[in-house]
């Protein structure tokens, strides 16, 4: 039941753009077509997935043995950027099709504050290993959900008539705003 | 003298990092609930990066081109363990209400991105200007987005209430889709001017638009300030 209860909290309630405002970047500059945004929800669930996992044991199993606690932030950030190159590498040599559908969007997860982000909230809520890697799976679901509905959003208003000084950006960030209102309508899942 | 007024003018005014390059979205985004957030997590970010300026600036010739980027990167973050140990100790309410963005501040892209533009290319004591020109920048576009949040979701500035007591505010702006309204209204503000002056001289208005970000050179408002 805890388990359950922190997935959706890291998903829905807690949404890591909508109501954290970690990875704004990506979720803005990455949302224009369904296609890609799915296939930038796609990397950073992978990613943080793994990154998750690898953060977690690094603290509990070399950090915190060694009381070397403040070092995290610069482990983790260095930890995280050798990771997503090395994740596509290994994906290249080894599963290429889906380095076809991920591979360009992999380098754009190492300025994503999501990743560093959810790690050292594992570290600081004292999250287990296994509470650490719910968190950021469903962090990352979370976020992929996000950047989906915001592409299914742009995708129609393309066709509509906006106001000059809008386009772009401001109308963008004005139906960020209202789906961060929706968002706060499913607080009362959790009490 | 000249190029020190230069770099200050330019980092708060000419390539503002809120208000032209639009970068460091998450904490402009996270932390500008109140005036007082938005101008501490400026301050920070600026001390963070007059020193990771001054010391990329004077390593510039030893720091091998290869490896450039991982070893800003660790420059950066130990400055900003440094800075979230001394806030923890000083200011512990500020640190607690800014909370994990004080770490994050190592993927914000202003400081590696001055790093890699200006820092890594440009002698020591104009590196440093740069630094507090941008920080200021920062800070100054922080703050004002974080009064205008306070002003209308609770009706003060700064913790003081201006407004009556009887005039209703409006809450939403203090919670996160507030950020999003008028960051929006922020950036449409700035289109106007630029359509308007645009019109005034003839030309095509070159809008805000959002670009991929690539990198943390590759700013949203057409690559402005991407070059020196």
């Amino acid at each position: 039941m805890k388990i359950i209860l922190l997935a959706l909290s890291a998903a829905f309630v807690n949404n890591v753009v909508l109501s954290q405002f970690m990875g704004i970047c990506p979720f803005l500059g990455v949302s224009k077509k369904i296609s890609t945004a799915a296939g930038m929800g796609g990397a950073v669930v992978f990613v943080m997935t793994i990154a998750s996992t690898v953060t977690s044991l690094i603290y509990s199993f070399i950090l915190k043995p060694l009381d070397l606690e403040f070092l995290n932030t610069i482990v983790f950030i260095l930890v995280i950027a050798a990771l997503v190159q090395f994740v596509e590498m290994f994906l290249k040599k080894v599963i290429p099709s889906l380095y076809q559908a991920l591979g360009v969007y992999l380098p754009l997860i190492t300025t994503n504050c999501a990743v560093l982000g959810v790690a050292l909230t594992n570290v600081q809520k004292g999250y287990s290993i296994g509470e650490s890697i719910i968190n950021g799976i469903f962090t990352a679901v979370g976020f992929a959900v996000a950047i989906i509905i915001l592409a299914g959003i742009r995708e129609k208003l393309e066709k509509s008539d906006i106001p000059e000084s809008f386009k772009g950006a401001p109308i963008v960030l004005i139906s960020a705003g209202l789906m961060a209102i929706a968002f706060m309508g499913l607080s009362g899942l959790i009490k | 003298m000249n190029k020190i007024t230069d770099r200050l003018y330019n980092g708060v005014i000419k390539e503002n990092p809120t208000f032209v390059q639009m970068l460091g979205m998450c904490p402009t985004l996270a932390v500008t609930t109140s005036a007082i957030n938005g101008a501490g997590m400026g301050l920070a970010t600026m001390a963070i990066l007059v020193m990771s300026n001054f010391l990329i600036s004077l390593l510039r010739k030893v720091i091998p081109d290869k490896v450039r980027i991982p070893a800003f990167i660790v420059i950066i973050a130990s400055f900003v363990t440094l800075v979230q140990f001394i806030m923890q100790a000083y200011v512990p309410g500020l640190y607690s209400s800014l909370g994990i963005f004080i770490p994050l501040i190592v993927v914000n892209c202003i400081i590696l991105g001055r790093a890699e533009s200006y820092a890594s290319k440009n002698p020591v004591i104009p590196s440093i200007f740069d630094g507090i020109g941008m920080g200021l920048g920062f800070t100054v576009g922080l703050t004002i987005i974080g009064m205008v949040r306070e002003l209308l979701g609770t009706g003060s500035i700064f913790g003081f209430r201006v407004l009556p007591e009887s005039v209703d505010t409006i809450s939403i702006f203090v919670l996160a889709p507030g950020a999003f309204f008028v960051l929006a209204f922020v950036i449409a503000i700035m289109n106007k001017i630029n359509i308007v002056k645009a019109k005034k001289n003839g030309e095509e208005p070159e809008l805000c638009d959002l670009a991929d970000c690539a990198h943390c050179q590759n700013t949203m408002c057409n690559g402005k300030g991407k070059e020196e």
